[in-house]
């Protein structure tokens, strides 16, 4: 193996990638190539480092040096300073808040990495994901073969029930007894994988696949041996290309290396896995329509039972994991059941991963110990709101979830204690939302999501969600009638009880989380005819306040309605017939003269 | 226009390779989506005789999916990201903003060919929010001033 001085990770996770990252890395190489560095110095390009607020992102080691929003031009600089001449560029260094101008922090001191325990993203940003030679030095099939040559198929399923692992895709069935139901059944089985992530706001399944793709294919074996199972099949996202790629040369990787195949280490196990393309269709992140997506049919839902288990894919008995339940298969096999129960609470064990986005000053991906409270989670690591504005809510479980309110951050985060708050678990969606978001207004974005999203099948879903939509409209709109509150809470607790499959049952949540926590603002909407928050447009005003207007003119310049008048230098007014409510105006104003009302 | 011959030829050549297979409806018409850009009627009246299923069945699997365009779609689709993270963070301005400087809706294609406006599901990419995509390319951090520049560059481009 060669010997190299420095490494150079660049980030080719989805976040970095958008920003350019690619380009940097293609500059590297032409950079070391022309000062002959290539066999001094390694460029990787590695899966998400999870820290997207402040990409692209490029580490070097030895040094540790934790590179922000780098920039094209930049590179010139780190090749000539940092690489040839072993000096540091200070300049672009990530900036902790309370970090001294020319520190390097190792990565692990860095506020948003302190409180974080990476358990499954442990190789995301650390190795080159088209390699398997680097998942394999990471200890990677090294569980594979241990499962193969020293355990039965009984003796994996009681670990991996012991060790206490829930289902990350939401609701937190535990996995060992999803094995064990599959395992009763005879015959041909299949192992699905569930990567159609839908939850709008949550990306760990794609930095999974994309950072570390090995690991879902190694757990989709073992899972595979346990259940008796030679077929798997990942049902993955279209919209992923990249993860899509990666999952592409992994298998085939795995194929020459025998490790995925016919005879798997010489032991007879043979096991296969094939990818399937999602085709937009957010229902199929529910298990039995994604079976029906796989078998290539419309993605509808079936009634259970029969439990997949019994009858799945193909008709025939299956289990379906989400990608970070698999992604903890293969240390929980390596480090045994009671290391995972070490970690997070009683009930909830291991680790989570949170996509932290929406007002949040570091937004990213964040894997941390079950139980920790949600205070620590967007203050400690996340860094609390951008621009010193007032966090209002968190919202979590994407679509299928609630908003919990400031009163509810010292809760410590597991599956349990998420649903006694009204929201749930999710998928692991965590949307920050401040003093300028309007709850009305977010459980009409959830809504207008499950309309658009429900398949037709039953009736609940598909006209009872229709329902409260158009009462959450009306109110927004200024059309609320007392007894609209009650109404949908009636409307809710009827879909909840007689829906198909979970994304009925639990489209109301946002809607009832949200009266739970800010009837004030249903109220608001619906009896003053007012949006606190200022969003929704019916509800509001520009207003000019004549004591600060300088009367500039630059507003009724910009103004595409011609709805401000007034003479210069005097003080200007908003004609509100004519207004469309843009808002140019109050970003064009230099004198802070105009707020919404 | 015309769909020309060749375009038929590779979908028949999909259509053989996929006969008989298991989830074959979905994967012909995911091939056929990217030869001919959309699936109109007579693409999917050749996928049902040669996959010997029915129209209905393949009509059923086309408009379930929003992935695919029964109508022929512009040269760049646009897609604006409405997730969560994405709308919390102003996408609509964005939304409403490009349908304004392009003058079509949601949905729709611009007279001249070469744009489709989308509004889509959560793109991933939420720690770049509000973001959109134009074909492959992904713009992040979008106010509703950035979108004219960004559009007069596929519109030059021409």
């Amino acid at each position: 193996m060669d010997l190299f001085r420095s490494t150079i990770l660049v980030c080719g996770g989805t976040g970095c990638t958008s920003s350019g990252s690619m380009k940097l890395y293609s500059r590297f190489e032409e950079l070391l190539a022309a000062n002959g560095l290539e066999k001094e110095v390694k460029l990787v390009r590695t899966g998400c480092f999870g820290l997207c607020a402040a990409g692209p992102v490029v580490i070097v080691y030895p040094e540790g040096a934790f590179y922000s929003h780098v920039k094209l031009e930049d590179i010139d600089e780190i090749v000539s300073e940092h690489l040839v001449k072993g000096r540091v560029v200070t300049r672009l260094l990530f900036k902790d808040a309370d970090q001294a101008a020319n520190e390097i922090k190792p990565l692990d001191d860095i506020n948003f990495y302190q409180k974080q325990k990476r358990v499954v993203l442990r190789n995301c940003g650390v190795i080159d994901p088209e390699n398997i030679d680097e998942y394999i030095a990471f200890d990677g099939y090294k569980a594979l073969a241990k499962v193969l040559t020293e355990m039965t198929p009984q003796q994996v399923q009681e670990e991996i029930l012991a060790s206490g692992l829930r289902g990350r895709g939401g609701a937190g069935f535990p996995t060992g007894l999803k094995w064990k139901f599959a395992m009763g059944s005879k015959g041909k089985k299949y192992v699905c994988c569930n990567a159609d992530e839908g939850d709008p706001g949550a990306f760990m399944d794609r930095s999974v696949l994309e950072g570390d793709p090995h690991a879902v294919l190694e757990a989709m074996a073992i899972a595979g041996y346990c259940i008796g199972s030679d077929e798997g099949y990942i049902y993955v996202r279209a919209e992923y290309p990249i993860a899509v790629k990666r999952l592409e040369i992994a298998i085939e990787q795995a194929h020459e290396y025998g490790l995925l195949g016919e005879n798997i280490f010489g032991t007879g196990f043979n096991f296969d896995i094939h990818i399937r393309l999602g085709a937009g269709a957010f229902v199929c992140g529910e298990e039995t329509a994604l079976m029906n997506s796989i078998e290539g049919k419309r993605g509808e839902p079936r009634p259970r039972p029969p439990f997949p288990a019994v009858k799945g894919l193909f008709e025939k008995p299956s289990i379906l994991n989400n990608v970070e339940t698999y992604a903890n298969i293969a240390q929980i096999i390596l480090k045994g059941a009671d290391w995972f129960k070490s970690m997070g609470t009683e009930k909830s064990t291991g680790t989570k991963i949170f996509a932290l986005g929406g007002k949040i000053n570091n937004s990213g991906l964040v894997e941390i110990p079950m139980g920790t409270t949600l205070r620590e989670i967007i203050y400690d690591i996340g860094g609390g709101c951008p621009n010193g504005k007032a966090f209002k809510a968190v919202q979590t479980g994407g679509p299928s979830g609630g908003c919990l309110p400031a009163s509810m951050l010292d809760t410590p985060i597991d599956y349990d204690n998420l649903i006694a708050a009204g929201s749930m678990m999710g998928s692991g969606g965590m949307i920050v939302m401040d003093e300028d978001n309007c709850m009305v207004d977010i459980a009409r974005f959830f809504l207008d999501f499950t309309v658009d999203e429900s398949c037709g099948k039953c009736t609940p879903c598909r006209v009872g969600t229709r329902r409260m939509l158009d009462i959450l409209n009306r109110i927004c709109e200024g059309k609320g009638e007392d007894g609209d509150i009650e109404r949908l809470e009636d409307l809710a607790s009827s879909i909840k009880a007689s829906a198909l499959c979970g994304l009925g049952q639990t489209a109301p949540n946002p809607v009832l989380s949200t009266i739970k926590q800010f009837r004030s603002e249903y109220e608001a909407h619906i009896y003053e005819k007012r949006c606190p928050a200022g969003v929704c447009k019916n509800l509001m005003k520009y207003v000019i306040d004549p004591e600060k207007c300088k009367g500039c003119t630059a507003c009724a310049r910009k103004c595409p309605a011609g709805a401000i008048s007034g003479e210069v230098k005097k003080p200007h007014s908003i004609d509100t017939t004519k207004c469309i409510k843009c808002g140019v105006c109050m970003d064009t104003c230099k004198f802070g003269a105009i707020s919404k009302k | 226009m015309p769909i020309s011959q060749d375009k038929y030829n590779k979908l028949d050549e999909v259509i053989a390779a996929n006969k008989g297979q298991k989830g074959a409806v979905m994967r012909t018409l995911q091939a056929a989506q990217d030869i001919f850009g959309h699936v109109p009627k007579d693409v999917q009246i050749r996928i049902a005789e040669g996959l010997g299923t029915t129209l209905s069945d393949v009509y059923g699997v086309a408009t379930f999916y929003s992935q695919f365009a029964l109508e022929p779609r512009g040269e760049y689709i646009i897609g604006v990201c409405l997730g969560t993270a994405c709308y919390v963070k102003g996408s609509k301005n964005v939304l409403e903003r490009v349908c304004k400087e392009l003058d079509t809706k949601v949905g729709k294609t611009t007279k001249d060919g070469l744009f489709t406006i989308k509004d889509t599901r959560c793109l991933g990419a939420c720690g770049l929010a509000p973001v959109m995509m134009i074909n492959d390319d992904v713009y992040g951090r979008l106010t509703p001033d950035k979108i004219p520049d960004i559009l007069n560059k596929y519109k030059t481009a021409q």
